[in-house]
């Protein structure tokens, strides 16, 4: 931003150029230069710092104007005046080591070790910048919630002081800002401890948001209420399995209590078997692998989507949602230990991600169960949805496995 | 659940706190164009300053490389408005930046520098700290004209104007007294002593015309002496420095005149710059154009970014945006009575006056009225607000 006063002082320098240029030898030609580029939004150098804490969890993003980092280490490697992202990905080695030497965080007086990710790109009003995923690693791990912060920021602190780091810190469900500068390059953060329905509320959260990124956990439970709105009329004994796929054998079920009653049954038995283990693991009382426990999950989905199409279990669809159920709750304790667990809050952390978990769980039932209702007349959810959809999701499901089960990368997702 | 899940799950709460940031992507192709710098490594300019650059790094201890460098990064950012160079200046005078008494070039470009964050009180502090050692120092005594003008303390401005008198050409000497005989009263005779200075010094430096021609012009504009103004503002453009400060105030000119369609013409391809992009967003809005929104946009995302690091700098264009282009009465008050206290000048007390009025608080409007009284400065268009303000009940 130009400021006022510098309006009027910058025409007095116009001025005293001119008359000073005898005693400095300033060639004129080289304002006229400049004064003719101007290409460039009149901002101060900043960059954009946001720290997240989420128990143990110490991650970030920072956005650092390109110009800036060209003026630090050089970016416009063919000096034609364009950085382009050829360019700058070539020095991100570079960037993320020049950054990385010049933010410190301590977490209740530890040093913690970041570690930057790989690069993106963002536009801000004055240009470009290179946009650094952030990580921390702090000794102690998942000790529990991080209480206080100390950040030390010297960012181009020699090359311009005028530079501000724009710190943005979000910690126990608030966020606060603060301005890093050479006056202010050390500051402290007493995050303090998140009051205890506070905590709740943040771990019931992120049990919501679990379940919904979930898709393993979503699409096993999805198989397995597909057929809650319809009901087997076909052949029973061992004629059954072959007319399996026969719409005529499938009839919607007359009324929704007997569709709800199913659902209830299936939901009551995920949830009490995943509830049991996410408290054993999380207690430390049982532990398992998580590369087996995550590979059968995927199996899980596999077997509840092609137990629609090829028969196996029925009826007994409740028995499947808990003994399957049962590895679910390890995959649901490892997301929390993960997240940190709040030391002396063990309990509370622990309900509240669970019911996180239920209402999540929940709120997706309550928008399954009228479309499924409102559609079980038809021959599309009768056949195209039980069957093909049922057929995509094992397929899906499938790859998941394979990728847990053998270590590989096939989706990208 | 599989690994990116929970990586996003980790992420997203803090992209989500990021405000500042619009949506970070991946750039499709190496040779995306991602930012342009302002010159090419090979400009002659460029590699002036590296060699300037360079001769500093090899002995960051010695006072005339650093000054030398500095004075380069100072130029720059009158000449190119970005505040970067600001900072470049400072890290060149870092050893002497903080002490009490820095040798005598260090302490003048020190003044020029703190000035730029309106510190006008140490910066006046450090330039008669150099007068009062050295009464012959040509600059100190401008930078300090400069500064009172912006402070509206006249007598001390023309004393300063008196001391440079004896110390510069008389192109200069005849300029610094006129800006204050015409923020003081006597409009006509420094409009007079203006055209004068500037016809018998045909062959004075195009950056000394340049200066002379915009207050002459600027003069005339207050007077209500439109064409003389006109002509003026032309005579400076067409010397084709290409300075920002110009442009901005014919632009006002133009606007004032009703002529949106000349600004747009004007100003084209200079959205970078925050002051220009003002007039531009103001002259759109005239003119009924679509860009209006875009532009008006891209000025409230860059005060914002301001705001961010505590910067109130810019608190008159902030005013000017909110009050023509948001159409907040109540916060472009606040914002131009800020102002005001730090700056004293003509548009600094029309954009209070306006403010005021908008706003249909007339108690707010004092420390202008009170200035205008005790300077006797005519100005057509402050006297007109200033009634339009003694109507308000």
């Amino acid at each position: 931003m130009t400021a006022p006063a510098r309006s009027a002082a910058r025409a007095w320098l116009a001025l005293w150029r001119g008359w000073s240029q005898s005693m400095w030898h300033l060639p004129l030609a080289c304002l006229l230069f400049w004064a003719s580029g101007v290409a460039m939004a009149h901002k101060p150098s900043d960059s954009y710092l946001s720290v997240s804490v989420q128990g143990s969890q110490l991650s970030g993003q920072w956005d650092i104007a390109l110009r800036d980092l060209d003026f630090a280490i050089g970016l416009d490697a063919d000096g034609n005046g364009d950085i382009t992202w050829g360019e700058l990905r070539a020095r991100h080695a570079d960037i993320a080591a020049y950054a990385q030497a010049r933010l410190l965080l301590q977490a209740d007086g530890q040093a913690c070790e970041l570690r930057i990710g790989t690069q993106l790109v963002d536009e801000h009003t004055d240009g470009a910048y290179s946009v650094l995923p952030l990580q921390w690693a702090c000794p102690g791990g998942a000790g529990g919630a991080v209480r206080s912060l100390a950040l030390e920021y010297r960012l181009f602190a020699d090359l311009d002081p005028q530079h501000r780091g724009l710190l943005k810190l979000g910690a126990g469900g608030s966020t606060r800002t603060a301005v890093f500068g050479p006056a202010a390059a050390r500051q402290q953060f007493e995050l303090g401890q998140a009051s205890g329905w506070q905590q709740f509320i943040d771990y019931a959260r992120e049990g919501v948001w679990h379940i919904w990124i979930g898709f393993d956990h979503i699409l096993f439970l999805l198989s397995l209420l597909l057929p809650a709105v319809l009901v087997w009329q076909g052949p029973q004994g061992p004629r059954r399995g072959a007319a399996w796929g026969r719409a005529v054998d499938w009839q919607p079920v007359p009324q929704a209590a007997q569709a709800l009653w199913d659902v209830l049954r299936v939901v009551t038995a995920f949830t009490l078997a995943h509830s049991i283990t996410l408290t054993l693991a999380t207690l430390g009382v049982v532990s398992l692998p998580s590369r087996a426990v995550e590979a059968t999950i995927a199996a899980s989905v596999v077997v509840a989507a092609l137990n629609n199409v090829f028969p196996l279990f029925s009826g007994r669809r409740w028995a499947v949602a808990f003994g399957f159920g049962l590895i679910h709750g390890f995959g649901f304790a490892s997301v929390l230990a993960d997240l940190g667990l709040p030391q002396g809050a063990l309990a509370l952390a622990l309900v509240g991600f669970n019911l996180g978990v239920e209402a999540g769980q929940l709120a997706i039932v309550a928008v399954f169960l009228p479309v499924a209702y409102a559609l079980r007349r038809t021959v599309l959810y009768r056949q195209g949805v039980r069957i093909a959809g049922s057929l995509l999701i094992a397929a899906l499901a499938g790859v998941w496995f394979a990728e847990r089960a053998f270590n590989l990368k096939l989706l990208p997702f | 659940m599989s690994c990116p899940h929970r990586l996003l799950a980790a992420l997203l709460p803090a992209l989500a706190i990021c405000a500042a940031s619009a949506a970070p992507f991946l750039p499709a192709a190496d040779t995306q164009v991602l930012e342009r710098l302002p010159a090419r490594a090979s400009d002659p300019k460029v590699q002036e300053l590296q060699a300037l650059r360079q001769a500093w790094r090899q002995q960051p201890g010695d006072v005339d490389r650093a000054v030398r460098l500095a004075e380069r990064y100072f130029d720059a950012v009158a000449a190119e408005g970005d505040p970067r160079y600001i900072g470049y200046a400072q890290a060149a005078l870092a050893p002497w930046w903080a002490l009490p008494a820095p040798p005598a070039a260090v302490r003048v470009l020190r003044a020029k520098l703190l000035q730029f964050d309106h510190r006008f009180i140490e910066a006046l502090a450090d330039l008669d700290a150099v007068l009062q050692a050295d009464p012959a120092h040509g600059e100190a005594w401008a930078w300090r004209a400069a500064i009172h003008m912006v402070r509206a303390d006249y007598a001390q401005a023309r004393r300063s104007c008196e001391q440079l008198a004896a110390l510069a050409p008389p192109l200069i000497a005849v300029a610094c007294t006129a800006q204050v005989d015409a923020a003081t009263g006597r409009a006509e005779a420094a409009a007079g002593a203006l055209r004068n200075a500037l016809s018998s010094a045909p062959g004075a430096d195009p950056a000394q015309r340049l200066w002379a021609l915009t207050r002459l012009a600027e003069t005339e504009e207050r007077r209500g002496a439109y064409p003389a103004a006109e002509t003026a503002f032309r005579q400076a453009l067409a010397l084709n420095l290409g300075d920002v400060y110009l442009l901005a105030a014919y632009a006002d000119f133009l606007l004032d005149r009703n002529r949106p369609a000349e600004v747009l013409t004007l100003l084209k391809d200079r959205t970078r710059v925050d002051v220009l992009l003002l007039r531009l967003a103001l002259a759109a809005q005239a003119a009924g154009r679509p860009e209006r929104e875009a532009w008006a946009r891209s000025l409230g995302a860059r005060f914002d970014a301001a705001a961010l690091r505590g910067d109130t700098t810019h608190r008159k264009e902030a005013s000017r945006y909110r009050l023509t282009l948001r159409g907040q009465p109540d916060q472009a008050l606040a914002l131009a009575r800020e102002n005001f206290v730090e700056q004293r000048e003509p548009a600094d007390a029309r954009i209070l006056l306006e403010a005021a009025l908008a706003a249909r608080q007339p108690a707010a409007a004092a420390p202008a009225l009170a200035w205008m009284a005790a300077s006797g400065i005519q100005s057509v268009a402050l006297q007109a607000l200033a009634a339009r303000i003694k109507e308000l009940p």
